[in-house]
């Protein structure tokens, strides 16, 4: 309809013509708007929540105590100055980070199950900003773990300097995106709870094995190799390693590529990730 | 054009099922209207059509002007709804919720504030808008609800079985609180219902079964489709009090369960003509009917006492097995 034709307020055409302009010049604010305020429902509702902020913490620190303590010893690699612990750690925080963004985006099957979800469906949202929120959301509630795991840092023999926290915690945030990404993927299309310990079996865990943190690459074998190379985490937790041992004389054997390459990585996947997750919300009924 | 929802033909069919099967109808500006109908007669398709949740197979819906399949984002922004199952934030607190559909709507966070306290107000929940919402009761959580769905000033609002699950008292005073909302805002509200009482509340009713739209009227209209009074009887031959009052006073009455139900103009006078005539007769009754009566009278089923049949039981049970397995 052109724009000059007389419209009397008060008629239904009015009304349309309205809201159709409003439309067209909100549907971009709409969508960031409501990536806005998912992203921080998840981070009020995980600021508020102690006992899962302890809980999953605890996990992290199981492994940091116990198994990189036990195994400290037999690990000495032959090489001098090799201290299993330091190694572990930036895998200790692959893994919480892992862990705490996938059960962040993940959520989404929660509030699928309990209603809320609709909640967004039916508001005039478009529906990508369910998948960019909750991922933004994911990664930062497990950057936030993530930081508070580096508190721990002393315990792992590992002294940081102030640069390295900040480049720590942005290499976090991208880690944790791409992670959120994919949960937020398949979430997009799973209705039920058992899906939901399917993710945690069947993605989570081998996400977590393969991703370097118990053991370098390079010494893994050959046909596990290419299999971690598919993992985002893997590239997190290097790009880690790359940032500690900077001006360690171990950091050829701890590292398998550079700092550009492990960020190029990540950045590729999380956006082809959170691309598909988009799609794919955007075509939910 | 007075018509806030038109719709015409709607048609929905999932694979073997009619669900909702050429229906049409239109609710004016302002007016409360009702589906009335027994679970899995399709109401809660429509109203997911309606809403743009679903897209029909068939037939048309506009909704405040707009085509729900073609302007699903105009539909969206101009309803307000309130699903069957809960749909808040258990672990934010009431405001947040309310802040939260805000930010979705596009209101600005100054008015939204505002307009959030005045509808907490109403729907007596501003004590608590501080509180998580997983410490309401069940009453308080769709109170919330309601008042959420109002909160962007939607033209019509949907409630699909606002009471579902509610005890009787919590229902009424859910009642009270949208009919007070209806009052003060002016809304058109469209809601789903198999619970009688709450559909005597609207100014028009649909009455829908298996699919189809078999009555459409005020209530009072409706029951002026049942012959009058309902007088229920019970004799120690019920089968023959039946046979000999449809010989006697051309009435063809119905046999339900232990009681004789007969519909007739004069109820008052009819009943001591049946005593004078049934000596033996053990109790008599009269009453205005009710929207019971009609369904009855339409379907020859009771609206209440049959099963949930089709989608919805497999769905109620699936919830079910859930929920056992959570």
């Amino acid at each position: 309809m052109a724009a000059n034709t007389p419209v009397t307020p008060g008629t239904g055409l009015f009304l349309r013509e309205q809201l159709l302009s409003a439309l067209r010049r909100g549907i971009v604010r709409a969508f960031f708007a409501a990536v806005l305020i998912i992203w921080l429902r998840d981070v009020k509702r995980y600021t508020r929540e102690g006992t899962r902020i302890l809980a999953m913490l605890g996990q992290p620190v199981l492994y940091l105590l116990i198994m990189g303590q036990g195994l400290r010893s037999t690990f000495r690699a032959g090489i001098p100055g090799f201290d299993y612990l330091e190694f572990v750690y930036p895998g200790v925080i692959g893994m919480s980070v892992l862990f705490t963004a996938i059960f962040s985006s993940v959520s989404i099957i929660w509030d699928r199950q309990f209603g809320f979800l609709k909640e967004v469906l039916v508001a005039p949202v478009p529906r990508a900003a369910i998948a960019m929120g909750k991922a933004l959301g994911g990664s930062t509630t497990a950057s936030m773990q993530g930081i508070i795991l580096l508190v721990l840092a002393p315990l792992a023999g590992v002294s940081l300097e102030f640069g390295q926290i900040i480049t720590i915690v942005g290499l976090m945030l991208i880690m944790a995106f791409a992670v959120a990404s994919i949960g937020t993927l398949v979430a997009a299309r799973m209705e039920t709870m058992e899906g939901f310990h399917l993710v945690t079996n069947f993605l989570t865990l081998p996400m977590f094995l393969l991703s370097g943190a118990f053991f370098p690459l390079k010494t893994a074998p050959a046909w596990m190799q290419p299999l971690m190379r598919l993992d985002p985490v893997y590239y997190g937790v290097d790009a880690l390693r790359n940032v500690i041992f900077s001006c360690s004389s171990l950091k050829s054997f701890v590292v398998s590529q550079s700092l550009p390459v492990d960020l190029l990585v990540l950045f590729s996947f999380s956006f082809i990730m959170i691309t598909l997750g988009m799609l794919a919300f955007s075509r939910t009924e | 054009m007075n018509s806030a929802i038109r719709v015409s033909n709607l048609t929905k069919e999932f694979k073997n099922l009619m669900a909702v099967n050429r229906v049409s109808f239109s609710v004016g500006s302002g007016e409360i209207f009702g589906f009335l109908g027994p679970n899995g007669a399709g109401k809660t398709t429509t109203i997911k059509i309606l809403s743009t949740l679903m897209r029909p197979s068939a037939g048309e819906a506009v909704v405040n002007g707009f085509d729900v399949a073609r302007q699903a984002s105009c539909v969206r922004r101009s309803i307000g709804m309130v699903f069957q199952d809960p749909s808040l934030d258990e672990r934010l607190t009431a405001e947040e919720n309310m802040l939260f559909h805000a930010v979705l709507y596009g209101v600005p966070r100054r008015e939204a504030l505002e307009r959030s306290r005045e509808l907490l107000e109403i729907v007596g929940l501003s004590d608590r808008r501080k509180d998580l919402v997983r410490t309401f009761s069940g009453g308080m959580k769709r109170r919330l609800e309601v008042a959420r769905g109002l909160l962007h000033r939607p033209a019509v609002l949907f409630l699909d079985e606002p009471t579902l699950g509610l005890d009787p008292q919590t229902r009424s005073h859910i009642w009270e609180h949208i009919r007070r909302l209806h009052r003060e805002l002016g809304t058109t509200v469209f809601l789903t219902t198999h619970y009688m009482e709450e559909a005597e509340v609207c100014d028009r009713i649909g009455i829908i079964d298996h699919g189809m739209l078999i009555a459409l009227d005020t209530p009072t209209g409706l029951k002026r489709l049942v012959g009058g009074d309902v007088v229920t009887a019970k004799a120690s031959d019920n089968a023959g009090l039946l046979r000999q009052v449809s010989e006697r006073f051309g009435l063809a009455g119905r046999l339900e369960g232990e009681h004789v139900y007969f519909e007739t103009a004069e109820g008052e006078s009819f009943v001591p003509q049946l005593v004078r005539a049934f000596p033996d007769i053990l109790e008599v009754s009269v009453r205005r009917p009710t929207l019971e009566d009609v369904f009855l009278k339409l379907t020859g089923r009771a609206i209440r006492d049959q099963g949930a049949d089709g989608m919805e039981s497999m769905r109620i049970r699936h919830r079910a097995w859930r929920q056992t397995r959570r």
